[in-house]
């Protein structure tokens, strides 16, 4: 039997919606929102300008001069039954090469220690999890990839490490980012990538969407060095069209 | 092409527009002007659309010049400026001819300042826009030595147009709507918040300003442990340690501090032109009065088009009446421009 979503719908400015599925982040309600980000871009709704999905909910952003907030709502309800059903599985897989050496990767060993693994076993696990782009934020085209198994529930350090690199592969809450430019955070750094997920002077400036998977691999010191000064192949990073 | 150079310029001269609409799902927010009304303003006075580009400045202005006479506009917050020594009035239209010095100092009231030229900034756009977005590494800040493209004016000697605008610098009563995470704060909490008076403190840039206030933090339910959602520009967002900051132009697209509610547009330039120590109250609109207040950056551009009158002077202000030419018929409209 198809289990109707529940969200809720809230205001978000002037101009937008939010329709959140739950408060809490699984899986699950990732997919939700992801699915019906799509379904609502498929529908057209009359005078809705624009679509973003975040880790659980959608907001729909619309011209009042075409349509109000009323209309909107209606449209958008239409679009919740039988969600569940829909395909929720990546369109793309991403293959991208990570060094995961002492140099590249300053607090693997503690993230690690952390999640009750060894640095090898962290490095098995990251390697072999197919992630999904479970929102893309905070920085342009930044992923924040997850979710990672229950043991990877490791808080945020309380400190901020002053700067992380570009292409840094972080880890924190179940989840993974690719540090779109030098930062500040938080977060653990586990590994480093020649990535690029923005670059504004491309004709893709995003090189990521939201549900896309991602799989690393790990390469040596020696071939990161290589990625990194090699730009034509944007670190390696290769994309795989599923459907 | 005419060309603008900038002899000098204040620490946060970029080029603005209304900002680059469409891209939140890849996480870059919108950007554009801090004060988008001033460029609307600019837009109105000197009949341009909604795609002009300006020059907004931070704090301070500088000196520029132009290679081809054009009319200019200087919008937003109050800065000294002058044509060649002559002073200029904000809010009306000048003809800056070629070579002129354009002078154009501190914020006297307000914080970004507007230099509008009759044919626009014309930059390339990157992802259909010229607004330079810092945190996002699009475009930079201009200094001493640059120049700029700019479009060329279609009627120079146009007639002088001036527009009246209320005073937005002086903060005062901003109106909130209730956004996806309001109910985190419980009523006492919200109410307090509601009957405190804040004061806009010196932190503060293109994503946001930080407020002030003498009294307790204010605390969300679940504090550290919101998940992180989608933000919007106007959002006053609580940090861990229960300080309020309403997000601007270049603010991030997902976060996981909880926010009260969200200014409406309608006020976020006053929030923006609130120099630090200004103070501020926050009123909490419902849902339904807030939407009444929705307006598209058309609409807004009409109405302040309506609102242009041509710039006629009063003879009493005008110091040396005799020396004018009062029956010769035409002048060439700049004589208006200097007192």
């Amino acid at each position: 039997m198809a289990r109707h979503a529940d969200p809720v719908f809230c205001p978000l400015g002037l101009d937008g919606v939010l329709v959140r599925f739950s408060r809490v982040l699984t899986p699950e309600t990732n997919a939700t929102a992801h699915a019906f980000c799509d379904r609502a871009k498929t529908a057209a709704i009359k005078g809705v300008t624009e679509l973003a999905s975040s880790l659980t909910s959608v907001r729909i952003v619309f011209d009042p001069d075409l349509t109000d907030r009323q209309s909107v709502t209606a449209a958008l309800r239409e679009l919740l039954d039988d969600l569940q059903s829909a395909d929720t599985s990546a369109r793309r897989l991403w293959h991208v090469p990570v060094a995961f050496s002492p140099a590249h990767a300053p607090q693997l060993a503690e993230a690690a220690k952390l999640a009750g693994l060894t640095p090898d076993q962290a490095v098995a696990e990251i390697t072999g999890s197919v992630v999904r782009v479970l929102a893309i934020g905070f920085a342009p085209g930044q992923p924040y990839l997850g979710l990672m198994p229950a043991h990877w529930d490791v808080p945020r350090q309380s400190d901020l490490t002053p700067s992380v690199p570009r292409g840094a592969l972080v880890t924190a809450v179940r989840q993974l980012i690719i540090f779109a430019a030098d930062t500040p955070t938080g977060w653990r750094q586990i590994g480093q990538s020649a990535f690029s997920v923005w670059r504004p002077d491309s004709a893709t400036p995003f090189a990521l969407e939201p549900g896309d998977a991602v799989q690393f691999s790990a390469v040596s010191d020696d071939t990161l060095r290589d990625l990194q000064a090699n730009t034509d192949t944007n670190g390696g990073a290769r994309c795989e069209v599923l459907r | 092409m005419p060309e603008l150079t900038i002899h000098s310029a204040g620490p946060g001269v970029t080029v603005q527009d209304l900002g680059r609409a469409g891209w939140t799902a890849q996480g870059l927010s919108r950007g554009g002007a801090a004060d988008r009304l001033a460029v609307l303003e600019a837009a109105a006075l000197l009949q341009a659309d909604t795609q002009l580009a300006v020059l907004e400045m931070m704090g301070a202005g500088g000196v520029f010049s132009v290679d081809m006479p054009t009319r200019i506009a200087l919008t937003g917050a109050a800065m000294q400026a002058s044509i060649d020594g002559t002073a200029v009035a904000p809010n009306t239209t000048h003809l800056l001819p070629a070579g002129a010095e354009l002078k154009i100092g501190g914020a006297r009231q307000g914080v970004f300042g507007y230099l509008a030229f009759a044919g626009g900034i014309r930059t390339d756009p990157v992802m259909g826009s010229r607004a330079t977005h810092l945190t996002a590494g699009l475009g930079r800040v201009l200094a001493t030595g640059d120049t700029l493209p700019l479009g060329a004016d279609p009627a120079p000697d146009s007639t002088a147009e001036r527009l009246d605008v209320a005073d937005r610098c002086s903060g005062g009563v901003i109106r909130l709507m209730p956004g996806p995470q309001t109910d985190l704060f419980d009523d006492a909490t919200l109410a307090e918040f509601l009957a405190t008076e804040f004061r806009r403190s010196p932190r503060g840039n293109r994503q946001g300003v930080r407020l002030d206030h003498d009294g307790a933090p204010f605390a969300a339910k679940g504090g550290l442990s919101v998940t992180s959602d989608l933000i919007v520009t106007g959002d006053v967002q609580l940090t861990g340690d229960g300080v309020p900051f309403v997000l601007l132009a270049e603010c991030q697209t997902i976060g996981g501090y909880p926010r009260i509610g969200s200014v409406i547009p309608a006020d976020l330039p006053r929030v923006a032109q609130a120099a630090p120590g200004t103070s501020m109250q926050f009123e909490m609109l419902t849902l339904a009065q807030a939407d009444a207040t929705a307006q598209s950056d058309h609409a807004i551009l009409r109405s302040l088009r309506a609102a242009c009158q041509p710039l006629i002077r009063d003879p009493h202000d005008i110091a040396d009446l005799l020396g004018y030419q009062l029956i010769g018929g035409v002048t060439a409209g700049d004589d208006l421009e200097s007192d």
